[in-house]
Parts: structure tokens; C-alpha cells; sequence
């Protein structure tokens, strides 16, 4: 029968090593080569609307990249399924945004602020997100395909 | 109660109950507004609901979860707390520092990361305070006649659960790496460090309630604890899926996430098994009910209910929807909520010299709040199912869908009412306890106290 010493090892040796393997997993995924989400692409305007989305909690209504809350739509692929003049009317709206009886809060930003968070939608929009971009995005190839 | 300081845990708890009652506020604003009834959006728009609910949820826990140590503590190291009035000052400083929080979220001051939306300054605060918290547990700990396992487990999951609030600390430039690092808080907590806390205080109460030897409930402490650390530390591999980075993590999390079922499953186990093994007849029942109860909700809610969407085959319709609030109620409510009411069920009676624990209302409460969450939990499964195929499956329109499910939202309000009620009475138990007496003292003729 288990000794209280062998349980004590079984959980400090195994809790030890599966931390190493999980930091030595996380240092392989951000290694050269691994990257799926066009890091070289995040430029400052792209920083500032991630900035804005961070500063107005748009993850507490909204999800992007499937995390979030789930009380408005997924912003993974809207600038492919709305198209920028629409995603920038929604932001810039003085009143507040309720195309189906669900308010969004009139941010009002200013055209530049607007660019800003379309410019970050637009570099969430290429990240390879191991097949997820296919499910949550309505316009995705494999879709319209089968539409077709 | 066996040390005067012990009474500190009592305020602890106070909080907790306070800060529940407001957390259930706002999650009937967010009910509410999701069958359209959103009146209160210019105040309290839902993204501030929500960051008030979840918020709440973390600050009631752990006010819970400091409560229980300054509880167990001393009671295991056989000595008072090192400093009772740094004990107040902590409370106050934590309380003080929730309250603004959850203020500025109501005037768009907030991080807006999820369940991270603390503004930075005020994260700076919480490290203060919990490094306070850890000085007065841990040296009275070490200052003590004698360290036991369950004190150690303890006191560990409260100082990895503060280490793990910094990774949340780092900023980057890039939405997925902030994402990666965020669950190395958000996940790391729930699913590992907070599991320590959990099973500190439950082996404590399972000595406590029945009566088993210490050398074997902790030796099975190890096993859980383990078993918790081994499937749960890779199984953070869950949340990376989908959400840019590496394959390797559909292959690691996928197995490594479909194993922590097995720690809850042993908990459940490991309560069951010592109930019955014990000898000991604790007259405070209804501690044990909520003991034994969180043992086994933890596992239906956090076990059965994460597995059911936690393979990355399922995972990659259902990441992002309502199916995740399914899991998610039931999991905090069983692994997390209920333990802390177990612990506040056993030790209130001890602090204030009432033995409440013979009347109905402590079963009434208990029965009431499981009733109605488990009834909650269904409706936002549904609602979650039927998301998943109508928008996903179908490629409906999120908000065509949403009007569609708006009917299980309904439910969800019914059944919160029922929850609340139980909650309410648990309260009001609460409140007839009186306060906390250094005449309930144990002695050898009140030793059942």
C-alpha cells in the first residue's frame, strides 16, 4: 500500500517535471519558425488599437480569438464579413450601436482612434488559428464551398 | 475555536458574504439584459456587469479562501496568529481596494483583459496585500509547535496562487501572447494552485467532521494534490487550441486536459471514502453536507462538465460560446463556492458559540442553492448546444441566434431566483450566528463546539 513518503514524491516529482515540460513547450512555441500570427506585422497603429480594445473592455461584451464574453458577436473575422466602413460607422456611432435590440455603448472614437481598432482586427484576422478561422468566420473558403 | 485570533477568519467571511450578494446582483443585470430587459445599459452596460461579476467572484474567494487560513492556521501550527491587528489591517486594505475596482468599473477604468480587468495600479495593491497576507500565515506556520501536511498544502496554494498573479502583470505588444500568459494566471489558478486551497481546507474539515486518522486523509491529500498538478499544469494546453499558437498544444492539452477530470474524480472519492471510513459522529452536519457536497459538485461541474468540451475536436465548435458559462458556473460554484461554505458552515458555530446547526434552514439553504444552480447550468447548456449548431454548424447570425436561445435565458433567471433564495437563507444563517466570543473556546467538555 501507498506510503505517505511515496505519495509526497509522486506529487513533487510529478508536479516538477510536467512545469519543465509545460516552459519547455512555452519557450518552443514562441521560438523561431513557430510563429502563426505575423508577429513582424504588429505596428504601432496596430499596438493602439489593441490598446483601445484593452482600455473599453470590448472583451466584456464581445469575444476575439474565442475568448471573451459571449454577449455580442466574435471579432475574429469581422472586417472580412462586415467590411471596414461598417466596422468604422460602429465605432464612431455617437448613439449607441443596436442593430437587433442589443445595445452596444456609443464610444464615439475619433476617425483616427476608429483605424486604429480596424487596424488591429485586421492583424487578428490573419493569425492561423489552427482551424478555428474556419468555424468562426461564415465567409471562410471551406464555407462558402459548401454553400456552394 | 482552540486560539482567540482565530476569530479574524470571521470578518473574513463577512466580506465574502457581502461581496457573493452583490456578485449575484450583477449577474441578474447581465440575465436581464440578455432577454433584452437592459435598462440599467446607460449606467451599467453589460461589459461593466460582467467585470463586476466575475471580479466578485475572485474577490469573495479569496477573501474566503484568507479566512479559512487564518481559521486553519493557527488551529494546525497549535499557537496564535502572529499579528491579529496586521490580520485587520489586510481585511480593510482588501476590502478597500475591491470596492474601487469594482467603482472604476462603472466609470471605464479597467485593464480589459479578461478576468484581469483590475487596473494596473490597483494590481500593484493586490500584491501588497496578499504579500501581508502570506507574511502573518506563513510565520505563523513556521513559528508554530508543528507543521502538518495540511497546513503546508494550504499555505503552498496560497503563495503559488500569489507568484502566478505576476505572469498576468507582463505587458506585450501582441493579443496572443497576452492571451498565453493570462492563463498562466487565470488557468493555473482554477484548475492547480487554487485545487491546493481546496483540498487544504477539505482535508482539514474531513479530519475535523470524521474523525479519520491525520496520516491517512493526508496521505491522500498527496495523491489528489498530485494528481491535480499532473493532468492540470500541461492541461492549460486547452485554452491555446485556437487561439494562435503551436499544434503541439491540440496534442498536449488534449490529453493532458482529459485527465483532470481524474483529481476531482479522486476528491469525490477521497470525501466519500473517509465519511464513511469515519467514526466520528460530528454533530454539525450541514458542514459536512457542504463538505462532501463540494467534493462531488467539483467533479460533475469541473470534471465531467470541462471534459464534455475540453477535446480539441469538440473544443473548435464550442471555444467561444455559451457552453463555456455551463462549465464554468457549476465548476466555481462546486470546486470553490461550495468549500468555502463548508468551511464557513463548520467554523461560524465554533466563533460564536451558537450551534445553529440542528435547524432547517442550513439544509433549506443548501438544497435551495444546489437545486437552482445545477437548473442553471442546464439552461446556459442548452442555450450553449444550440448556439454551437446554429452559428457554428449552420453559420447563422450571432444575434439571429441569440434571439433564438433567448428563451433559456429565462429559465436561467428562474432558476438564479431559486439559487438566490438559498443563498439568501444561507446568509441569514449567517447573520443568526452572532458574532464571534472568546467565550466559545474550546474546552474538554464543549470539545463538539
Amino acid at each position: 500500500m501507498l506510503s505517505k513518503q511515496q505519495a509526497r514524491a509522486f506529487f513533487l516529482v510529478g508536479t516538477f517535471v510536467t512545469f519543465l515540460i509545460f516552459i519547455g513547450l512555452t519557450i518552443y512555441s514562441f521560438s523561431d519558425g513557430q510563429d502563426q500570427t505575423n508577429y513582424e506585422n504588429i505596428t504601432a497603429q496596430v499596438v493602439r488599437g489593441k490598446h483601445i480594445w484593452e482600455k473599453n473592455n470590448c472583451m466584456g461584451c464581445h469575444t476575439i480569438l474565442g475568448e471573451g464574453a459571449y454577449y455580442a458577436p466574435e471579432l475574429t473575422k469581422v472586417i472580412e464579413r462586415r467590411g471596414e466602413g461598417y466596422v468604422k460607422a460602429v465605432l464612431m456611432s455617437p448613439v449607441p450601436w443596436a442593430p437587433n435590440d442589443r445595445k452596444m455603448v456609443a464610444y464615439g472614437f475619433s476617425e483616427e482612434e476608429a483605424l486604429d481598432v480596424i487596424a488591429f482586427f485586421n492583424w487578428i484576422g490573419e493569425i492561423d488559428l489552427n482551424g478555428f478561422e474556419r468555424i468562426v468566420s461564415p465567409l471562410a473558403k471551406d464555407k462558402q464551398l459548401t454553400n456552394n | 475555536m482552540k486560539y482567540k485570533s482565530q476569530k479574524v477568519a470571521y470578518w473574513f467571511f463577512a466580506l465574502s458574504m457581502l461581496l457573493l450578494v452583490l456578485q449575484l446582483t450583477y449577474g441578474f443585470i447581465m440575465g436581464f439584459a440578455r432577454i433584452g430587459m437592459d435598462g440599467l445599459h446607460e449606467y451599467i452596460p453589460f461589459n461593466t456587469a460582467r467585470a463586476v461579476h466575475t471580479n466578485l467572484l475572485v474577490v469573495w474567494l479569496l477573501s474566503g479562501f484568507m479566512g479559512a487560513a487564518y481559521y486553519i492556521i493557527p488551529e494546525e501550527a497549535q499557537r496564535e496568529l502572529v499579528s491579529v491587528k496586521l490580520a485587520y489591517v489586510q481585511l480593510i486594505t482588501l476590502a478597500l481596494v475591491g470596492v474601487a475596482a469594482i467603482i472604476g468599473f462603472h466609470f471605464n477604468i479597467w485593464e480589459g483583459r479578461k478576468f484581469l480587468e483590475i487596473p494596473r495600479p490597483l494590481d500593484y495593491l493586490v500584491v501588497l496585500n496578499v504579500l501581508l497576507f502570506l507574511a502573518l500565515i506563513l510565520l505563523t506556520l513556521f513559528k508554530g509547535k508543528r507543521k502538518t501536511t495540511t497546513a503546508l498544502v494550504l499555505s503552498m496554494g496560497l503563495l503559488f496562487a500569489a507568484l502566478l498573479y505576476l505572469p498576468g502583470m507582463l505587458p506585450f505588444d501582441s493579443q496572443v501572447t497576452d492571451s498565453f500568459f493570462r492563463w498562466w494566471v487565470v488557468h493555473l489558478w482554477v484548475e492547480g494552485v487554487w485545487e491546493l486551497i481546496m483540498g487544504g481546507i477539505l482535508a482539514f474539515l474531513l479530519i475535523k467532521l470524521t474523525g479519520v486518522d491525520r496520516e491517512v486523509i493526508e496521505k491522500w491529500l498527496y495523491v489528489i494534490v498530485g494528481l491535480t498538478f499532473l493532468s492540470g499544469v500541461l492541461g492549460t494546453g486547452h485554452h491555446y487550441y485556437y487561439i494562435g499558437v503551436n499544434k503541439i498544444w491540440l496534442v498536449v492539452g488534449g490529453i493532458f486536459s482529459a485527465l483532470e477530470p481524474l483529481a476531482f474524480l479522486a476528491m469525490a472519492l477521497f470525501a466519500v471514502n473517509m465519511y464513511r471510513k469515519g467514526e466520528k459522529k460530528h454533530p454539525n452536519k450541514i458542514a459536512l453536507f457542504w463538505t462532501l457536497g463540494a467534493a462531488i459538485v467539483s467533479f460533475v461541474g469541473a470534471g465531467l462538465l470541462g471534459f464534455a468540451h475540453t477535446l480539441p475536436q469538440t473544443n473548435l465548435y464550442t471555444h467561444g460560446t455559451l457552453v463555456t458559462a455551463m462549465h464554468a458556473h457549476l465548476a466555481f460554484w462546486g470546486a470553490y463556492a461550495m468549500i468555502v461554505l463548508a468551511i464557513i458552515s463548520y467554523s461560524l458555530p465554533n466563533m460564536t458559540g451558537r450551534k445553529l446547526y440542528d435547524g432547517t434552514r442550513g439544509r433549506v439553504a443548501f438544497w435551495t442553492a444546489n437545486i437552482g444552480m445545477i437548473g442553471m447550468t442546464m439552461a446556459f447548456g442548452v442555450a450553449g448546444v444550440a448556439q454551437v449548431y446554429l452559428e457554428r454548424k449552420f453559420g447563422m447570425e450571432f444575434m439571429a441566434v441569440q434571439k433564438e436561445i433567448s428563451i433559456h435565458f429565462i429559465v436561467l433567471i428562474i432558476c438564479a431566483s431559486l439559487f438566490t433564495i438559498g443563498i439568501l437563507t444561507y446568509i441569514y444563517d449567517f447573520y443568526k450566528h452572532g458574532l464571534p466570543t472568546d467565550e466559545a473556546m474550546e474546552t474538554e467538555e464543549n470539545k463538539f463546539l
